[in-house]
């Protein structure tokens, strides 16, 4: 399959762990976070922790949109849903992500009308489907589909579609990798930046993070060999003593991003004076609100949101480990009260979430090789 | 799955239920970890007596001397026609396969209809008969069956119920603690035809692509496995809902080995692996209508490949791992390059209602 197999070419991918490993200085400890889920995920699913050294270590970032939405914000967008003839509609990613009440899907088998649809326009298109009942939209996402719901909310003002709304959750990557850097128990290498989020954004926004911090970032791909290659691309910024913004994913990002979108989501959204994000707090600037001129679509301003407070359960420890503090399995709830069937906090509901890969991928295997080997 | 324990005892004087979800939810239909909960933790130790015994596609049942199989299954599929199939075919179809599955040679099934007042008698007819022809084209015979009409609004559309009876093959004893390290794992075609065609089909994606449900009768191929290779199969399994992930991970568990595949090896369509690569899926946790999993002794395995090449429909049957001790009940899944990861079972519900 093309743009994929190229990508997973096991001879290619050998060469480039060597490359690592010339690379890196065996002296040293590296300590890498890769801001994206995505990458989490694929880190986990293409088992690259087996052929990197021992001394490079991928400590997970908070790019995933469901992992650091707080409780309350769930629980508001389903206590609106639970009015009558309100269709909830949400990405698949939200189904399973507990509210103190329950999931989504938990509402769907209690009756609540709740479908899960694929991109925001297929929502809208419930709307026209279902004239006598109102689609309200869950939206959750950085900057990679906040234009989509940008985009979305424009047609549905065009054509007057007054039974749609949208559930704004939408959120900004930079702040939040400004709040990871800021954090005094933080102390990174280098990043591997994010994919998604960049095809839209471009490669500007992070300039800062190596003229300011001095940490060389690499904007990188999910394939297997996008990261090792990113990871080359490091190793060789440190090793020159260098730090830059460098864009490994050039087949999908462009240094400008893309302008279209850019310019849907500043028609449509504009920045809230703060955020709560789970785990990391309130963080001024860093979420999306929908503009004056789209109201009508803005769930926030048709209903009265309760603005549900949930402080997560003391004992789960999921802030410590979005900021890569911690790893998954040194929190004390993991897999033992908190798991991907029953999660407590979000890192394990999302498969881009570090807890839910983190056990899914590598868990069983750890507790296996331990049991291999009796101490 | 038929969710049956073999050689069935009397139910426990104080059975213990365990199963502690406090409502139903869509999961435990799905065929993954909370399908098994629920049926170990309150079908059989109500109903079975002990919910100690393997779980197995068919139980056995001993008649008047002769052992036979039986098992049953529910089709609430949706759509209820999709490229290269149909719920009609599907029924017949996957009891048939759940018999072979378990060494057995499909005799007879009888029917259960549930039909919702106001389905159009045309679609109802276009299923009779795919059935007719599902059984004929498998050269079995429905003997039987009983139909209940709910009101409109109270079952969509039509679901059926097949029940299936058939006697064990000579030689063939599949049972997953007999596994042993070093046991092949052989696995019958490209997967994840089925769960994908139904996506597709539902017409929710604005995604297309030619591909067809894999819904056959696996019974030929299981037959020439058994006549070249009986003495060394182990194991069998159709990867219906959960797919490949879902019945090898109960496997490991009900052998308490660790089951290793190469990712490489594993078949898996283009449009397959696209839609899988869009969608966040993965094809090893797609459903599957056609093909069944097989465990054999090393020294049979290449006799059963051999003689599913040479059937019709096996000719892209592989081998895809090998039993060993560690990782005890997982399956570790490993790439040329070195990269492995464990793959569970499916958790929650991709693709609601497959089949």
């Amino acid at each position: 399959m093309r743009f994929v197999d190229e990508f997973r070419d096991p001879e290619v991918v050998t060469r480039t762990a060597e490359e690592i490993r010339r690379l890196a200085d065996p002296g040293r400890h590296y300590r890498f976070m890769e801001v994206c889920g995505g990458h989490t995920h694929a880190i986990y699913r293409f088992g690259l922790k087996d052929i990197l050294p021992a001394n490079i270590e991928l400590i997970h970032g908070p790019g995933c949109p469901v992992c650091v939405l707080p409780m309350g914000r769930i629980d508001d967008g389903l206590i609106l849903a639970q009015q009558p003839d309100v269709i909830f509609a949400a990405f698949g990613d939200m189904m399973r992500v507990p509210g103190t009440q329950g999931s989504p899907l938990e509402h769907k088998a209690r009756g609540m009308d709740v479908r899960i649809v694929y991109s925001p326009s297929d929502a809208l298109k419930l709307a026209k489907t279902n004239p006598d009942k109102h689609v309200m939209f869950f939206a959750i996402g950085f900057e990679t589909t906040a234009p989509s719901s940008a985009l979305t909310l424009i047609r549905a003002k065009a054509e007057s579609i007054r039974n749609f709304s949208l559930f704004c959750n939408h959120v900004t990557i930079i702040p939040a990798i400004r709040a990871i850097l800021d954090s005094p128990d933080m102390r990174l290498d280098a990043f591997i930046g994010p994919g998604h989020v960049s095809t839209v954004i471009g490669c500007r926004p992070y300039e800062w993070i190596a003229q300011d911090e001095g940490k060389p970032i690499v904007i990188s791909g999910f394939e297997p060999l996008d990261i090792l290659q990113s990871i080359v691309m490091v190793l060789r910024q440190l090793q020159a003593g260098k730090a830059k913004v460098e864009n490994q994913y050039k087949r999908v990002v462009s240094w400008e991003g893309n302008r279209a979108a850019l310019r849907a989501m500043a028609e449509v959204f504009q920045l809230r004076p703060y955020f709560e994000w789970r785990g990391l707090g309130f963080i001024s600037q860093s979420a999306l609100r929908i503009r004056d001129n789209y109201a009508e679509c803005d769930s926030e301003r048709r209903f009265s949101v309760p603005g549900v407070r949930v402080t997560d359960p003391k004992a789960a420890q999921c802030g410590e480990v979005l900021k890569g503090v911690l790893k998954p399995a040194q929190c004390k709830l993991f897999g033992r009260e908190c798991t991907p069937e029953h999660p407590v906090g979000a890192l394990m509901v999302s498969s881009e979430g570090s807890c839910a890969a983190y056990y899914n991928y590598e868990h069983r295997k750890a507790m296996a090789t331990s049991l291999a080997w009796p101490a | 799955m038929a969710g049956l324990k073999p050689e069935a005892a009397p139910p426990d004087a104080a059975p213990r239920v365990r199963f502690r979800d406090p409502q139903i939810e869509m999961a435990h239909g799905a065929g993954g970890i909370a399908s098994r909960r629920l049926i170990e933790g309150l079908f059989a130790p109500l109903l079975f007596g002990s919910a100690n015994q393997p779980l197995g596609d068919s139980a056995a049942l001993k008649i008047a001397g002769a052992r036979l199989a039986i098992t049953t299954d529910c089709f609430v599929v949706k759509p209820l026609s999709f490229p290269g199939g149909s719920i009609g075919e599907l029924a017949v179809n996957g009891t048939l396969n759940d018999l072979a599955v378990s060494g057995a040679r499909p005799e007879s099934i009888v029917a259960t209809f549930v039909l919702e007042a106001g389905l159009p008698t045309e679609v109802l007819e276009a299923e009779v008969r795919a059935m007719a022809e599902a059984a004929r084209r498998a050269g079995i015979t429905i003997v039987g069956g009983d139909t209940k009409v709910v009101e409109h609004g109270q079952a969509d559309r039509m679901y059926i119920t097949t029940t299936g009876v058939g006697p064990f093959l000579e030689g063939v004893h599949v049972d997953p603690r007999t596994v042993r390290p070093a046991d092949q794992v052989l696995l019958s075609g490209p997967i994840g035809d089925h769960g994908i065609t139904i996506l597709l089909a539902r017409g929710e994606l604005d995604l297309e692509a030619d591909l067809r449900s894999d819904t056959r009768s696996i019974f030929p191929l299981v037959e020439a496995m058994a006549q070249a290779a009986a003495p060394g199969v182990r194991w069998m399994r159709d990867p219906t809902r959960g797919g490949v992930a879902t019945a090898l991970n109960e496997l490991a568990r009900d052998c308490r080995l660790g089951i290793h595949l190469s990712e490489e090896s594993i078949p898996v369509r283009d449009s397959v692996r696209g839609a899988c690569e869009l969608l966040g899926l993965d094809p090893l946790h797609i459903a599957n209508e056609g093909q069944f999993l097989a465990v054999v002794a090393p020294e049979y395995a290449e006799m059963a490949l051999n003689a599913l090449h040479q059937t019709d429909g096996g000719e892209e049957a592989v081998m895809i791992g090998e039993v060993h001790q560690q990782p005890a009940g997982s399956v570790l899944i490993t790439r040329e390059y070195g990269g492995s990861r464990i793959i569970d079972m499916l958790v929650g519900d991709p693709l609601p209602r497959i089949c």
